[in-house]
C-alpha cells in the first residue's frame, strides 16, 4: 500500500466534511492508472466517474448524500461481474465489445451508497487461473516486483489496490480467486459463506462454489465493503437469508475491536486450528511468517492447537472435476448469437458455434470444458462428478468439525509467493496445484479471508483465516486484531 | 490417458473447434490432469451422500410479482446479427 492512501473510511469521512475534493481524488487516480505498466485495468469508465464525482462533491451536504457508507469512494470491479454501460468480458475474447443492458445486484448496492466505479479490472479468462495470465487482454504484473504475477484471477483488482490506482475492489472467488491474488500483492481479500452475496451479474464459472467479495487495502475497509455487498436480493435463489440483521453489521462488530486494551481481551482464549496438511508442503519462508503469526496470537492469551483433516489430499481434484462440470454447463451460452464475437461466414449452426468457440475461448478455457464434459459423460461421471461430490461431503464435514472445537483455523494463503511470469503457463497442473489451500474453503461454502502477514525477499505473504459459516465477524474480529498485534511488535 | 480422437470427439460435444494443434498438445495436458485426479480412486465413499449444494436451500419461492423487464432494444443491443427485431441465427441444416 502507497503511504499516501487514503482508506475508504477516510475518504469518505474527508468528502463529507469537505476536506477531501472528489473530482481531485477522481484524477490523481485515473493519472496514477494511466501512467502504470501493471495493466490492471481491461475498460475504464473515467468520463462517467469524473461526472459522478462532481455530483457527489456538489452534493455532499445533502441529507440523502450524508448517509451514504461509500460517498465518493473509489472501486474497482473485477471484469466477471455485470456494469450496465460499461464493456463486460470476463477478459475473454468471445466477449469482446458485450455491453450489458443490467447492474449485477452488488453494482446496485455499490452505487446506492455512493461508490464511484474506476473501471473494470483484469483477471483469468472466465476466472479460470491462479496467475491472471490466461487473459485475452495480457497478463497484469504485481506491484512488488514487475517480473512477477499478481496471482488470479482477481489480479488486476488486488494490483491495482496495491499500487493505489484504487481505493477498493471487487473481486470473485470460486477456487481461491480473491484470496490468492490477496496474498500475492499484499492486500486484505474476503471471500464470503456460500450464500451471502447475491451472485446476480456474476458471469458464471462454477456456480456452487463462487462468491463475490471484498478486497481492499485494510481489514476494516473490507469489513465496511462486506456489509455494503451483503444485500439481500429476491433474484439469487441461493442467497440465504440471515434472520438476524446485526449479523451483517461487519463494520461496527470489528471496530469495536480498534481499542488497543479491546484486542487483549478479543485473543485471550481464542482457539486456533491449524490443521498441519495445510502446512506440509509450503516453502519455508511461508511457514515460518505464518507460525510468526500464530505465535502473536499466542503471546496474547490465544491456544492454537495443530490438528489433522485427513480427506484433505482428495479436495484439490474434487474441486477441480466439480469447477470444470459445472464451467462446461455455464459456458455454453457463448455462441456469438446474442452477445459477443460472431466472426466469419455462417455455415449450418453447429458449424458456425464450434468454429466461433474454438475462435473465442482462451486455451485455459478450451482445456476446463473439454475435461469437464468428459467429467459428465456416460461412462465417468461415478467415477469423477458423483465421486466429486461425495469427497465435497467429507470436506465439509472435516471443516465443521474442526470449528466446532476451535474459533478460527489459521494457515498460509498460498504455498509460496508470487512466482515469475511465465514460470507456470506451460504447466496447467502445476498452476493448478498452487490452489491446495485455497479450494477446500470452497468445496466447505466457509468464509475465508487473506491478510498480508510478512514478506519474503520484498514479495508479500498472506494468512488465510477461517470460521464457520455465516461467521465472518470472527475472521474479521482476529484479522483486525492480528493487525494490531503486529503493529504493537513493531513499536 | 486420452487420446487424441478422444478429445477432437469431446470437443465436437462442446462445440469446440480444435486445430491438430491444440489436440495434440491437449492429449498431453489433459492427459497429466487426468492422472492426478485417479487420486479419487483411492477413497471409498460408498457410504457417503454427494453435496450438491453446501448450504442445502431448497424449494425456494417468492411472489410471481411482474415487474419491468428490458425494451426490445436493450436486449438486441449485442446481437451482432439481427433483423426486423429478431437475432438471426445461422441455418439449422
Amino acid at each position: 500500500m502507497k503511504n499516501d492512501d487514503l482508506t475508504a473510511i477516510e475518504v469518505a469521512e474527508g468528502i463529507k466534511s469537505g476536506t477531501i475534493s472528489c473530482v481531485e481524488l477522481i484524477l490523481k487516480i485515473y493519472d496514477r492508472i494511466e501512467r502504470s505498466e501493471l495493466n490492471c485495468f481491461i475498460t475504464l469508465n473515467k468520463e462517467n466517474a469524473v461526472e459522478k464525482a462532481r455530483e457527489v462533491d456538489k452534493k455532499r451536504n445533502e441529507e440523502e448524500y450524508r448517509h451514504k457508507k461509500l460517498l465518493g469512494v473509489p472501486i474497482a470491479i473485477k471484469d466477471s461481474i455485470s456494469t450496465k454501460g460499461i464493456q463486460t468480458t470476463c477478459a475473454s475474447e468471445i466477449l469482446k465489445g458485450y455491453i450489458p443492458p443490467y447492474d449485477a445486484t452488488v453494482i446496485e448496492a455499490l452505487k446506492r451508497e455512493g461508490a464511484i466505479i474506476i473501471g473494470k479490472t483484469n483477471m483469468d479468462e472466465f476466472c479460470m487461473g491462479t496467475s491472471t495470465e490466461t487473459s485475452y487482454y495480457g497478463p497484469t504484473r504485481n506491484p512488488h516486483d514487475l517480473s512477477r504475477v499478481p496471482g488470479g484471477s482477481s489480479g488486476g483488482s488486488a494490483a491495482a489496490i496495491s499500487a493505489g490506482e484504487t481505493v477498493l475492489a471487487l473481486g470473485s472467488d470460486t477456487g481461491g480467486s480473491i484470496r490468492c491474488p490477496a496474498s500475492f500483492c499484499g492486500v486484505v481479500g474476503l471471500k464470503p459463506t456460500y450464500g451471502l452475496v447475491s451472485r446476480y451479474g456474476l458471469i458464471a464459472y462454477a456456480n456452487s462454489l463462487e462468491q463475490i467479495g471484498p478486497m481492499a487495502s485494510n481489514v476494516t475497509d473490507t469489513a465496511l465493503l462486506l456489509e455494503v455487498l451483503a444485500a439481500k436480493d429476491e433474484r439469487d435463489s441461493t442467497q440465504v437469508k440471515i434472520k438476524n440483521n446485526t449479523a451483517t453489521n461487519y463494520l461496527a462488530s470489528s471496530l469495536n475491536r480498534n481499542e488497543d486494551a479491546d484486542v487483549d481481551k478479543e485473543v485471550k482464549g481464542m482457539r486456533i486450528g491449524i490443521p498441519k496438511e495445510f502446512i506440509e508442503g509450503v516453502s519455508a519462508e511461508v511457514e515460518k511468517s505464518v507460525w510468526n503469526a500464530v505465535h502473536k496470537f499466542e503471546d496474547s492469551g490465544a491456544e492454537y492447537e495443530l490438528i489433522s483433516m485427513r480427506d484433505l489430499k482428495y479436495a484439490l481434484a474434487a474441486y477441480y472435476v466439480i469447477a470444470m462440470s459445472e464451467a462446461s454447463s455455464n459456458l455454453a451460452r457463448f455462441d456469438g448469437l446474442r452477445y459477443g464475437l460472431r466472426s466469419g461466414k455462417d455455415e449450418d449452426w453447429h458449424t458456425t458455434f464450434s468454429r466461433i468457440r474454438g475462435e473465442g475461448f482462451g486455451d485455459e478455457v478450451k482445456r476446463r470444458i473439454i475435461l469437464g464434459t468428459y467429467a459428465l459423460s456416460a461412462g465417468y461421471y461415478g467415477r469423477y462428478y458423483l465421486k466429486s461430490l461425495k469427497v465435497r461431503t467429507l470436506i465439509k464435514n472435516e471443516f465443521e468439525a474442526a470449528l466446532k472445537r476451535h474459533d478460527i483455523l489459521a494457515m498460509p494463503t498460498m504455498p509460496f509467493v508470487a512466482f515469475k511470469l511465465g514460470e507456470k503457463i506451460k504447466n496447467p497442473l502445476s498452476l493448478y496445484l498452487a490452489d491446495v489451500n485455497t479450494v477446500p474453503v470452497n468445496l466447505a461454502g466457509v468464509p475465508s479471508i487473506s491478510i498480508p502477514c510478512g514478506f519474503s525477499n520484498g514479495l508479500p505473504i498472506g494468512l488465510q483465516l477461517v470460521s464457520g459459516h455465516f461467521e465472518e465477524d470472527k475472521i474479521l474480529k482476529a484479522a483486525l486484531c492480528f493487525d494490531t498485534l503486529a503493529n504493537r511488535s513493531q513499536q | 490417458m486420452i487420446k487424441k480422437e478422444e478429445i477432437e470427439h469431446i470437443g465436437w460435444l462442446a462445440r469446440i473447434k480444435l486445430s491438430e494443434e491444440e489436440k495434440e498438445l491437449f492429449e498431453k495436458q489433459l492427459s497429466s490432469i487426468l492422472d492426478y485426479f485417479a487420486v479419487l480412486d483411492e477413497i471409498d465413499t460408498a457410504e457417503v451422500e454427494p453435496t450438491y449444494h453446501v448450504i442445502g436451500i431448497t424449494d425456494v419461492v417468492r411472489q410471481d410479482d411482474p415487474k419491468e423487464s428490458l425494451g426490445q432494444s436493450e436486449v438486441l443491443r449485442n446481437a451482432p446479427k439481427k433483423e426486423e427485431g429478431y437475432i438471426k441465427s445461422p441455418r439449422m441444416l
